[in-house]
């Protein structure tokens, strides 16, 4: 009887992890094999040849382009984040004041907010700054968008922070800007690597902005870009599965790496809302 | 005296100076996230629902004001029905299959097995795929030919099925690959949810004698339920939220049968440049979002104050 249960559960592990890692490894090995490979053994994940040449043939299709532009774009978006919601989460989260709980529920209100409310008047916006196809047109909407989960995480943070630390540093006369950078600042690493992360994550994928946004290939990122790559590829499959492959790496090496930080930022979004 | 008196009028003028520093601080802390947020979020959605009354294509200069005839032509559109319907299969979808599939998973990582970690990054892996890959590569699992979904169908002895050529087919394909993106999602959640349940609560019940059955349902399920409540009403705004995965996999999604409200509203909008119009189908998107969220609140409230 016990051994019926822990086979069936067995069981049920496998089968989730096939339904889980299937798809991902068809995806991998796929890759790698040549043409004459995929149509003779399109299902098989053992290889019975081995080629890097779609990988080439991708790059040399403009996937750095669209590489760099997340890239550059991802990174930068998350620095301002960092900056801008820490400094929110200070007076929100160590002073009172008489619109502080307005301010925060408002700001946690963010996360709910479909983007599709916001498109048109951001398109119309864009266009009048003149920046429409322009990678910077992305900044704006994606630091926006990034900042309900960030100053919740933050704030939550900074409350925890003991006073005291800070009320040591008052009576030698340091002001809110020190307290902030000097004091408070250095203890939030844990806080921000969630934030750095979370919202890495968020943008690298991010697709609807980018395709209204942006129409010229110089500047588009990945999640378009593969969009394009559909188009072009037509019957290699290999050549797209590559191309999907080299454009999940980034964010699952960051969550090899830092997974507990990554799952911290979800339940952050989730829980409150 | 009156020396006393300028010390205390002194000390009220520094308090004074005090408070007014301390409001130019939060000020100045909060001004750039206050803006950013002004301009980019709140700002539009006010802005939406000021063109949802305007006739207006997005390019000219002039616009029409129409009054509400945009939401009264939309709500007699059967498109806009068909759409809206369809958000509410994605929303069945995550009640029925995503939150229990997550709920499963979250238990297998919560059994006494090996390789808990290992099996935690594998069902991780597709949330964190980008939707677009996510797409392209279920484009190929379902494809006619060279596809491993059919190719299981046929080793089970089935016909291969077209499956993204439209129709219900399609809708059944797209909303399985949304289960395999978002199940960990929930399975996050919920592990989160577990993992504040006292171990006591387990021990004393293994004390009494009572079965693993016994203990999900008396002592797991009721702990986790407030999760399971939440996270069904999160995802009506999650399913607001869909746009990639049926923009991909339906190529631009011109079919009605899967025409969801976000891909609905993006046609009309960059494709017919019916920006009004495009608008109104924006602000109700919006409005169902918010009516979810208070919603949430007012169980979040209730469950709080018993």
């Amino acid at each position: 009887m016990k051994l019926l249960k822990k086979g069936s559960l067995y069981g049920l592990i496998l089968i989730l992890i096939i339904f889980t890692t299937y798809p991902f490894l068809y995806m991998i090995m796929t890759s790698f094999k040549d043409m004459r490979e995929f149509f003779t053994n399109p299902f098989s994940l053992i290889l019975t040849s081995f080629t890097m040449d779609q990988y080439l043939s991708v790059v040399e299709m403009g996937m750095t382009n669209y590489f760099v532009n997340s890239l550059i774009i991802s990174i930068l978006s998350v620095l301002i984040v960092v900056a801008i919601a820490s400094l929110a989460s200070y007076p929100l989260s160590r002073i009172n004041f008489k619109f502080n709980r307005t301010i925060f529920i408002l700001f946690l209100a963010g996360m709910m907010i479909p983007v599709h409310a916001t498109l048109i008047p951001i398109f119309i916006m864009t266009s009048n700054f003149g920046l429409y196809d322009s990678l910077w047109a992305l900044l704006g909407p994606y630091v926006a968008f990034s900042l309900p989960i960030s100053i919740f995480i933050f704030t939550q943070f900074m409350q925890e922070i003991p006073k005291e630390l800070e009320e040591a540093a008052q009576m030698d006369g340091a002001g809110h800007w020190t307290i902030f950078s000097k004091v408070l600042f250095p203890n939030m690493k844990p806080a921000i690597s969630t934030i750095v992360i979370y919202n890495f994550v968020f943008i690298w994928n991010e697709f609807v902005f980018a395709l209204i946004l942006i129409q010229s290939r110089s500047s588009q990122t990945l999640p378009v870009g593969l969009q394009n790559f559909y188009g072009e590829f037509s019957v290699n499959v290999p050549g797209l599965m590559a191309a999907l492959t080299l454009a999940s790496l980034p964010v699952i090496l960051v969550f090899i790496i830092s997974q507990e930080r990554v799952v911290k930022g979800l339940i952050g979004g989730a829980v409150k809302g | 005296m009156a020396q006393q008196a300028d010390v205390l009028t002194e000390a009220k003028l520094q308090k004074k100076k005090d408070r007014n520093n301390t409001r130019l601080t939060i000020a100045i802390f909060l001004l750039p996230a206050i803006l950013t947020y002004l301009v980019f979020i709140l700002y539009p959605i006010f802005d939406t629902f000021v063109i949802s009354l305007y006739r207006w294509n997005g390019i000219s200069p002039t616009r029409t004001f129409v009054g509400l005839d945009n939401y009264t032509t939309l709500l007699q559109e059967s498109r806009f029905w068909f759409a809206f319907r369809n958000n509410m299969y994605v929303v069945l979808l995550s009640i029925f299959v995503q939150i229990p599939l997550g709920l499963v998973m979250a238990l297998v990582l919560f059994s006494k097995i090996k390789g808990k970690k290992i099996l935690n990054v594998l069902f991780f892996l597709p949330y964190l795929m980008s939707t677009v890959a996510v797409g392209l590569l279920w484009i190929f699992m379902y494809d006619p030919v060279n596809g491993p979904v059919n190719r299981l169908f046929n080793l089970f002895g089935m016909q291969s099925v077209h499956w993204l050529a439209g129709g219900t087919s399609s809708l059944i394909a797209i909303l399985i690959v949304i289960a395999w993106q978002f199940a960990p999602f929930y399975m996050i959640l919920f592990r989160a949810a577990m993992v504040g349940i006292p171990e006591e609560h387990y021990e004393s019940a293994e004390i009494d004698g009572a079965s693993e059955t016994q203990k999900f349902f008396y002592i797991t399920l009721p702990s986790i339920m407030p999760t399971i409540v939440s996270s069904s009403i999160l995802a009506v705004v999650g399913s607001l939220k869909t746009f990639a995965i049926f923009y991909v996999m339906t190529g631009g999604g011109s079919g009605i049968s899967t025409d969801i409200l976000g891909t609905f509203m993006y046609r009309q909008a960059f494709i017919n440049f019916n920006m009004g119009y495009s608008s109104a189908i924006a602000a109700i998107m919006f409005i169902v979002a918010l009516i979810s969220v208070i919603i949430i609140q007012l169980i979040d409230y209730r469950r709080r104050n018993k």
